[in-house]
């Protein structure tokens, strides 16, 4: 995890770059630069002689409300006028931290304090401007809706005229922030600002960049992870009708033309020998063989509490599973893309990223500048999910640019995207549990084999055990082991990481010892969450607002699952049927406890997109491998979720003072488990693998 | 390369490209008119409809030369003030998350008004199976969709449209 360190003056003064008045794209025209003079009141808040107060986002939309969100921590505390706010995304700035970036849900929880200061600073000296202006003080002065008001004479002056004077002010150095009580915006649900420009076509998303003589690009990577370019040969890629030029890079073969179409029927054109390396062999199977056969031998302790082995030998009852899950590609819905153009003394970068400082930080190297002489054009991202927290895109446009001059634009096809990401890593786990005379718990032992992106600590990778090591029942003895199992594929962050998998299989397994026990799972999971109030206030709010023990209309089946990641709680009940091979999840009950809601349609909303994805790989996600390459190449064969699949979800916030949580992957985890549970609860069978199977149905 | 001629968004449209270009790509590089997406090439996900006299279609498999002639609306053209029932509705109910998907659920969702003014939740299934949203926003679809029915026929009944 990264903390993030910012002394606060350099964090309210320093500049936002020159963007504001630089940002130019020729075709969009209506991103032209601001044309009235605009005062920098800090590096979040810029107010326009015409009122126009500008918010700097600093970190990127995609899809999660962020715009939304963090104008209302700013304006909250700046009591401007709504309605005339805009928004902007900015450079890479150290005002915004060591490391820019979405990632982790972390975005209201970073900015919750920061940015009610910042929106309180400006205020401030708006403020004092306006003392200073009549020549009274301060506390004769209050401001509300853009203006400050002279409370003993009603005079009035819009921040429009005091932001030139204001900006000369100091830094007010104590800012008292508003108590909860006085928030006029926070907990409110205001439209989305950044909905208009989504229903008209409008918004630019990286791949929507167009500069003059921009060339369009597509590449060639080597089909086998690992792989590199033996010989090619070009000639019949440069004869398709408006190809350009065809140049290596390191990463494969690139082919430039006047447009996206024209480059992908140059690639396919191209003839190219790979030397496929030490991956060609590699297959799914072999794969989940290196998993078992290293799940056969202890691993990394990642917890240990109690003795487990004695536990296990004691008990009155033991359950062993073993839980399985695949590689999943991210998808996003906008294809990776990056234009780039490189001169001899700086670049630039245009890029839907997750990550502007990596993004900063990649282009630099590729080129050889300095970091101060890149600067980053952050772009709407048509998601994520943590696929736009690599920067691999971005250092293929940038090494491409370098090679050819000019403005270049770097496209993805949605084959390049699913054979070339980096997955969610596969796992496989073994579970064994005990059971006391009355049922009860009183050992768990987990083996997780799974590969590690997050870095070693005492041989275990958090991202391979959060799910499983940090479970808050309350278990006397639990053993929790880790082998990083290195298979080639390239693994990373896929929304709510670790938790995508382990949660599915540690709900999955809790509801086997509730049924071993004899014990109804929502009884189980009570008794065994009595230590963990927010958890059990979640599970009791999902299981009464789904009717949890009522009866159900026939041929219905109930399933329960808890997740506590990102600083925030989460219980859900799904309901399902099965007829003629088919899984229906008709509704999903879900009560999250995500602390002070900022925007609670914006939670709603994460909800409800959380689920579908992680019912999408509940139902259908699997990246399989054979001959080293994946075996998925478009949506036919990595299928999601549609509308017609969409079940009903409520969502039920538990009112909370705390400061706030993440949501973004709040909701993903637990679906699966819920679902499963549900399965187990109309067939009897339980499903330890995913994606669900047809066979899994009868 | 071949000269074209279409109707794009009510005025004339001249283009000089490989007559089996898809028309997504003519759009978004030719023409510069990027609310139209990428999202697959193949038909799998919608994100690229467009109307081709009145039909939703897929751009990125519609060869540039087979719209000759033909009245072509994108996500542009819908309205130019957000009027169109669709898209206030979908503001209303503040469908789009990441949005990439949008252009093609607005574009596909008109064309069902269009054609079934008052669809039930199956019309909308139907209608709207094929186009993908990675974000999850199919629930506020659902509802969007209904109320842009609802608006539809009240403006209809108003006169106006
Ligand atoms: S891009 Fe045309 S259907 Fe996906
Ligand atoms: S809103 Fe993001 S893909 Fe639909």
């Amino acid at each position: 995890m990264i903390t993030q360190k910012i002394d606060r003056r350099s964090f309210l003064k320093a500049g936002a770059g020159g963007l504001l008045l630089g940002f130019y794209l020729p075709e969009s025209g209506r991103l032209k630069a601001q044309t009235n003079a605009a005062s920098k009141l800090n590096a979040f808040v810029h107010v326009g002689s015409d009122d126009t107060v500008t918010l700097f986002i600093h970190m990127a939309e995609m899809g999660q409300g962020t715009v939304t969100s963090l104008s209302m921590l700013l304006a909250e505390e700046l009591e401007c006028d709504w309605n005339k706010i805009r928004t902007e995304f900015p450079g890479v700035d150290r005002a915004y931290g060591p490391l820019q970036g979405v990632f982790g849900s972390r975005s209201i929880r970073t900015s919750w304090e920061p940015l009610r200061k910042a929106g309180a600073s400006a205020r401030e000296m708006l403020i004092e401007a306006a003392a200073e202006n009549w020549g009274v003080g301060r506390d004769q002065c209050r401001a509300e809706n853009g203006v400050v008001i002279n409370t003993a004479t009603n005079a009035r002056l819009s921040y429009g005229r005091l932001a030139e004077a204001a900006a000369k002010l100091p830094v007010p150095s104590n800012i008292t922030l508003k108590d909860p009580k006085q928030f006029r915006l926070i907990g409110t649900s205001p439209k989305r600002l950044d909905t208009p420009g989504k229903v008209d076509g409008r918004t630019l998303f990286g791949i929507d960049v167009r500069l003059p003589g921009m060339q369009y690009a597509v590449i060639a990577r080597c089909p086998v992870f690992g792989g590199k370019v033996a010989s090619f040969d070009a000639a019949k890629a440069k004869a398709v009708e408006g190809v350009k030029q065809v140049v290596e890079i390191s990463n494969g073969i690139a082919v430039l033309a006047d447009n996206t179409w024209s480059a992908m029927e140059g690639r396919r054109a191209l003839q190219i020998k790979w030397d496929e390396g030490a991956n060609a062999n590699a297959s799914s199977a072999s794969i989940r063989k290196l998993f078992v056969d290293l799940a056969e031998k202890p691993g990394a302790t990642a917890r240990k509490e109690g003795d487990v082995e004695p536990a296990l030998a004691g008990a009155a009852k033991r359950i062993e599973a073993v839980y399985e899950a695949p590689y999943l590609a991210h998808a996003p819905m906008e294809p990776l893309n990056c234009v780039a153009h490189v001169r001899p003394d700086g670049c630039e970068v245009w890029a839907s990223t997750q990550i502007q400082t990596a993004a900063r930080g990649v282009a630099a190297k590729v080129t050889g500048l300095a970091p101060e002489k890149v600067q980053v054009h952050t772009m709407y991202l048509g998601g994520g999910f943590g696929r736009r927290g690599g920067s691999d895109y971005i250092g293929e446009a940038v090494e491409v640019a370098k090679a050819v001059g000019g403005p270049v634009k770097l496209t993805w096809s949605r084959e390049d995207d699913l054979q070339h990401d980096m997955y969610r890593p596969a796992s496989y786990s073994r579970f064994a549990a005990g059971l006391d005379s009355d049922g009860w718990p009183v050992a768990w032992f987990t083996r997780i084999a799974c590969p590690s992106f997050g870095g070693l600590q005492n041989g275990v990778d958090r991202t391979g055990v959060e799910g499983v090591a940090d479970i808050l029942y309350g278990i006397t003895n639990i053993l929790v082991e880790y082998h990083a199992a290195d298979a080639g594929i390239p693994v990373s962050y896929w929304r709510s990481v670790g938790y995508s998998q382990n949660t599915f299989f540690t709900e999955s397994f809790v509801d086997e010892l509730a049924v071993a026990g004899g014990k109804d799972p929502l009884e189980l999971r009570r008794r065994l969450l009595a230590k963990s109030p927010r958890m059990l206030g979640a599970l009791e709010l999902a299981a009464a607002k789904a009717g949890w023990g009522q009866p159900l209309p026939h041929g219905r089946f109930r399933g329960i699952a808890v997740t506590n990641n990102i600083g925030s709680f989460n219980a859900q009940v799904a309901e399902i049927s099965v007829s003629q091979g088919k899984l229906r999840v008709h509704r999903v009950v879900c009560a999250v406890d995500c602390g002070q809601v900022v925007n609670p349609r914006g939670v709603e909303q994460q909800i409800q997109s959380g689920i579908v994805f992680g019912l999408t790989a509940a139902l259908k996600g699997a990246i399989t491998i054979d001959r080293g390459r994946v075996q998925q190449q478009n949506f036919h064969q990595y299928d999601v979720l549609r509308i017609d699949e969409m079940p009903h979800v409520e969502v039920h916030l538990v009112p909370s003072q705390n400061a706030p949580g993440g949501i973004g992957e709040s909701s993903t985890p637990g679906i699966a488990p819920a679902v499963a549970n549900a399965l187990f609860a109309a067939t009897g069978k339980r499903v330890r693998r995913l994606p669900i199977r047809p066979e899994d149905l009868v | 390369m071949a000269a074209i001629e279409f109707t794009l968004n009510g005025k004339i449209q001249k283009v000089d490209v490989p007559s089996h270009m898809p028309l997504l790509w003519v759009l978004r590089d030719t023409i510069g008119l990027t609310g139209t997406k990428f999202g697959c090439g193949m038909a799998l996900c919608g994100a690229c409809t467009v109307h081709v006299d009145g039909q939703p279609m897929r751009s990125c498999v519609t060869p540039v030369a087979s719209v000759a002639a033909k009245h072509v609306t994108t996500i542009e053209g819908l309205s130019s003030d957000h009027s169109h029932p669709v898209q206030r509705a979908w503001m209303e109910e503040d469908v789009p998350q990441c949005g990439y998907c949008q252009s093609g659920q607005i574009m596909t969702a008109a064309a069902l008004l269009a054609k079934a003014p008052n669809p039930t939740d199956a019309d909308i299934d139907e209608a709207m199976h094929g186009i993908i949203c990675r974000c999850g926003t199919y629930q506020s679809i659902r509802r969007a969709i209904h109320l842009a029915a609802e608006y539809r026929a009240a403006s209809v009944k108003g006169g106006a449209v």
